[in-house]
């Protein structure tokens, strides 16, 4: 399966979990925020996300700013 | 105590600053920390996958549990995109809903698109947003802005990171008689007088990053701005004398000069 994460194609060989994905990307723990296909996914429901083929992410961080 | 109060909070200090274009984090830090402001506009981007779990981060910098967070739409044109941001935000930030909106409408400019604006803002406020909001310095869209329910109207004083100062003091002028809600001058201040003329026009507040971080001396600058901010806003306060143009008037007592 496919997954776009911040615009980068990443292969699966299972359907992760949010929290599963955010381990393999070596983001657990940090402050961040997730949008699936468009859709906000509170952060205490990462585990229970499920993620499908072809799904899109954005994960986003704060940074410096004007 | 004359303080800011935008939605409800009060703030003592009148600057707000930006947290991006320092060299580095304690750089930020550190002037920051000179600016005595209590609100910081922060970005929202894409994380870098693969970066350094332990490597240094805003949030280490600037915690926020010391500053309130203003999270910004920089660099969204349309008012999908800005929603969205800010949509990411909130979650990212705990709920916290005091937001910087801003759409621009031009890449050579960072001239605003009023439109797009105004268009995200109603849905801003409807999704329950307190939407201080970036704007051209229009007076009739100033006052739409906040009829939507935004909690803060801030106009440029000139071009963003232009360091131009204010161009047109007699339209901030319009809207800050008009205007029920805080202004807050965003973008455009390059030097202290720039900040002490915004406060003196009557401005409630000052908002910048450039005029920091872009001065040699960024600590020392910041110093300069928490000055120029408090002097221009006792200066508004304390009301100026009149000007008289060609009618000079002696402090000196005009009686009791020897040799007459």
């Amino acid at each position: 399966m496919q997954l776009t994460v911040n615009g980068t194609s990443h292969s699966f060989e299972q359907n992760p979990s949010l929290t599963r994905l955010l381990e393999y990307l070596s983001l657990t723990g940090k402050r961040l925020a997730v949008e699936c296909n468009g859709e906000i996914v509170p952060r205490s429901r990462f585990d229970e996300t499920q993620l499908a083929d072809g799904d899109k992410l954005e994960i986003v961080v704060a940074v410096g700013g004007g | 105590m004359d303080e800011l109060v935008i939605a409800g909070k009060a703030y003592a200090s009148r600057l707000l600053v930006g947290t991006g274009k320092y060299k580095d984090f304690d750089e930020t830090r550190r002037a920051i920390e000179e600016s005595g402001a209590q609100i910081v506009t922060v970005a929202i981007r894409r994380t870098n996958i693969g970066q350094n779990a332990g490597e240094p981060s805003l949030l280490d910098a600037v915690p926020p549990s010391l500053y309130t967070y203003l999270p910004n739409t920089a660099g969204c044109y349309s008012a999908d995109d800005a929603i969205r941001t800010l949509r990411l935000a909130r979650e990212l930030l705990d709920g916290h809903d005091l937001v910087k909106l801003e759409v621009l409408g031009d890449p050579k400019t960072l001239y605003p698109n009023m439109v797009e604006t105004l268009k995200a803002a109603e849905v801003l406020v409807k999704d329950g947003f307190k939407v201080m909001v970036y704007t051209s310095d229009d007076p009739i869209i100033a006052k739409q802005l906040e009829e939507i329910g935004c909690v803060a109207v801030m106009p440029l004083a000139s071009l963003i990171g232009s360091g131009m100062g204010i161009l047109n003091p007699w339209n901030l002028q319009i809207i800050i008689d008009n205007a029920k809600v805080p202004v807050i001058v965003d973008a455009g201040v390059g030097t202290a007088s720039d900040a002490a003329i915004a406060m003196e026009l009557g401005c409630d507040g000052v908002l910048m990053n450039t005029a920091i971080a872009g001065a040699q001396n960024p600590v020392l600058m910041a110093s300069a701005m928490k000055k120029a901010v408090q002097a221009g806003r006792e200066a508004f306060l304390a009301g100026r004398m009149p000007k008289k143009l060609y009618s000079a008037s002696p402090s000196s007592p005009t009686t009791g000069l020897i040799g007459k």
